[in-house]
């Protein structure tokens, strides 16, 4: 099957990207597809690569690029949520006039309209959020 | 007799359903579902919007934002017509359950191009019944 995967919370304060990661995971694991996972409302949170969690902790922006380096996952964060929340990529901070930017490896920044293709081209989109 | 209705996604689009269950303001989560649908039109899909639970709020009139320092987004409701956003489902028991009718909410209207361009009201009111199955038919749904 072909799963899209939509995370609307940030890394840490809720459990939805590490529920999210433990399906995409598990998914590919038993041999099904993933469109792609998109990240929406404080889902962007999990793009920045300047997060540095406790050493004995999971780290899970870590956990997404590397399953994404693995697997050629496509992680879209949404670009109008990123901009309200400060992640940026190398254009985005060039463009808003920002001295730095902070998109983590595996991840890009493209529309919502990744969000509705997703919806449309994945046999189901799970969503992982409160 | 199969039918367009039976067989969603057999024209190449799908039925998408945006639930809005939370209020307003308080969280981001409404303003960002409302720019999903509004980038989600364009992409000529079978759209429909649900409101319960606090959702409801989302779509009160006479909404004033001042005192708490946040833009009024809710006149963007009543363009959703000229994005051809036409079937918004309100839950009967999540008005009531508020102490709300449906004369409390705005006037969201939009033109049908079918019908020589008459205005129609876009809002229905669904009964909690009403609106499981209104679900159940759908092939997407995205609940912020």
């Amino acid at each position: 099957m072909k799963f899209g995967i939509l995370i609307n919370e940030g890394p840490y304060t809720h459990q939805a990207s590490d529920s999210a990661y433990q399906f995409t995971k598990a998914a590919l694991e038993k041999g099904h597809e993933i469109y792609r996972v998109f990240f929406y409302h404080d889902g962007v949170n999990n793009g920045t690569r300047l997060s540095v969690p406790p050493q004995d902790e999971r780290n899970i922006q870590n956990n997404w690029t590397e399953l994404a380096e693995q697997h050629d996952l496509d992680l879209v964060v949404c670009v109008a949520a990123a901009q309200r929340r400060g992640i940026l990529d190398e254009s985005e901070a060039k463009r808003a006039g920002k001295d730095a930017d902070n998109i983590a490896p595996g991840f890009r920044i493209s529309g919502l309209g990744q969000l509705i293709e997703t919806g449309i081209e994945s046999d189901r989109v799970v969503a992982f959020g409160d | 007799m199969t039918t367009q209705e039976e067989l969603p996604g057999a024209s190449g689009t799908k039925r998408f359903l945006y639930v809005n269950r939370r209020a307003p303001y308080g969280t981001i989560y409404a303003l960002e579902s409302l720019e999903v649908v509004l980038i989600g039109a364009a992409f000529d899909q079978d759209v429909s919007l649900a409101f319960f639970d606090d959702g409801v709020y989302q779509i009160v009139k006479g909404q004033d934002t001042k005192g708490i320092g946040m833009k009024n987004f809710s006149p963007t409701y009543r363009a959703l017509g000229d994005y051809e956003v036409t079937k918004l489902y309100v839950e009967k028991e999540a008005l009531e359950e508020r102490g709300l009718s449906p004369d409390d909410l705005m006037d969201i209207t939009y033109e049908d191009e079918d019908d020589d361009w008459a205005e129609k009201p876009s809002i229905r009111i669904v009964s909690r019944s009403e609106m499981t199955e209104i679900m159940a038919a759908q092939d997407v749904i995205l609940s912020f």
